[in-house]
């Protein structure tokens, strides 16, 4: 049985009441399921110990624009020990707007977090500190965002005086 | 030549005041290096033996804004680092030179983006745009060599009325 098989059936056996939606492109795995159960999954992921998905490698997202569920967060883990990676998606909606936050899961991805909720202001759940980390802190856009013009809005952030 | 041989066959010369306070001036220029992206390897370069910035009396770059009188930017300035930038101009004491050093600097360069700001003379006074992505450091002494022809035609009057600024405290960074 090879990685991918094996996944997919632990995460079937183990999750049976969550719709999996698989794709396998270019060799590369990818499991897509409702935002409400990332937290879980990722535990299972992390601790079986046929798989052991110990490291995060990215958290980002994707920003449809006009879709109905208008946010995609995807997640890159990697499991040293099969020489593995995976990637696990999750839809948001821009009227939540909110999915539950992974640092319990893996600590590094504490501020993989922060970047993707100040690009696109995904807000996550239960993440120990959810500061902004690139843009200033009372900045109000996201500049990740498709709306978000390319050379900001002026006057959003101030410059010293001559 | 020079001195020596001006004094050899008096003993004294004559000058203006200005003249020789400025020649003092553009001799010794101490530069602040607000090294803060790549620019910042070719301003290191300058200092090294090859070009040897010591030929023009700059080889003391000082980190501290308090010693020095050119400040030469090097490198991206986005906004969340304009404010520093500013604040360190500010610490420095009168008369003040500056350079924006390579594209980014004088214009935003290739950073068309809303994070970048879009040449630094929109919150600083710049006396000398450098070209360059980076700029070569011969190009970087041909800045100084320009600085030092400028600081060569001021006059003690120009900087009579010149106050620092009071320092603004920032809540930002």
């Amino acid at each position: 049985m090879n990685n991918k098989e094996l996944v997919l059936q632990k995460l079937k056996e183990n999750f049976s009441d969550i719709n999996f939606e698989t794709t396998d492109y270019l060799d590369e795995l990818t499991v897509k399921f409702p935002r409400d159960s990332v937290v879980k999954i990722c535990e299972f992921l992390k601790s079986d110990p046929a798989l052991e998905f110990l490291l995060c490698e990215d958290i980002t997202a994707i920003d449809w624009a006009k879709r109905k569920d208008r946010f995609t967060v995807v997640y890159h883990i990697y499991s040293i020990k099969n020489n593995f990676r995976l990637r696990l998606k999750a839809d948001v909606d821009e009227s939540e707007c909110s999915i539950d936050s992974v640092t319990s899961v893996w600590k590094g991805a504490n501020w993989q977090e922060r970047e993707t909720y100040d690009m696109y202001g995904i807000k996550f759940n239960n993440h120990p500190d959810l500061r902004r980390m690139y843009m200033p802190e009372d900045f109000e856009y996201y500049p990740l965002r498709k709306d978000f013009p390319l050379m900001g809005i002026p006057g959003s952030i101030p410059l010293p005086k001559k | 030549m020079g001195l020596e041989s001006l004094l050899k066959q008096d003993g004294y010369f004559t000058t203006k005041v200005d003249a020789l306070v400025a020649w003092a001036r553009k001799s010794s220029v101490w530069p602040m290096p607000m090294g803060i992206s790549c620019c910042a390897i070719e301003m290191m370069a300058v200092g090294d033996p090859k070009y040897d910035i010591a030929r023009f009396g700059s080889e003391v770059m000082r980190f501290t804004p308090r010693q020095c009188d050119l400040m030469i930017v090097a490198g991206t300035v986005t906004y969340k680092m304009a404010p520093v930038v500013k604040k360190i101009y500010d610490q420095m004491p009168e008369p003040k030179w500056v350079i924006a050093m390579g594209a980014c600097t004088a214009s935003g360069g290739i950073y068309r983006t809303y994070s970048v700001v879009q040449g630094i003379d929109q919150f600083l006074p710049v006396d000398c745009y450098l070209a360059g992505c980076p700029p070569r450091p011969d190009n970087l002494l041909n800045a100084l060599i320009m600085i030092q022809d400028k600081i060569g035609r001021t006059k003690a009057a120009d900087f009579k009325n010149v106050k620092s600024p009071e320092l603004e405290l920032t809540s930002r960074n």
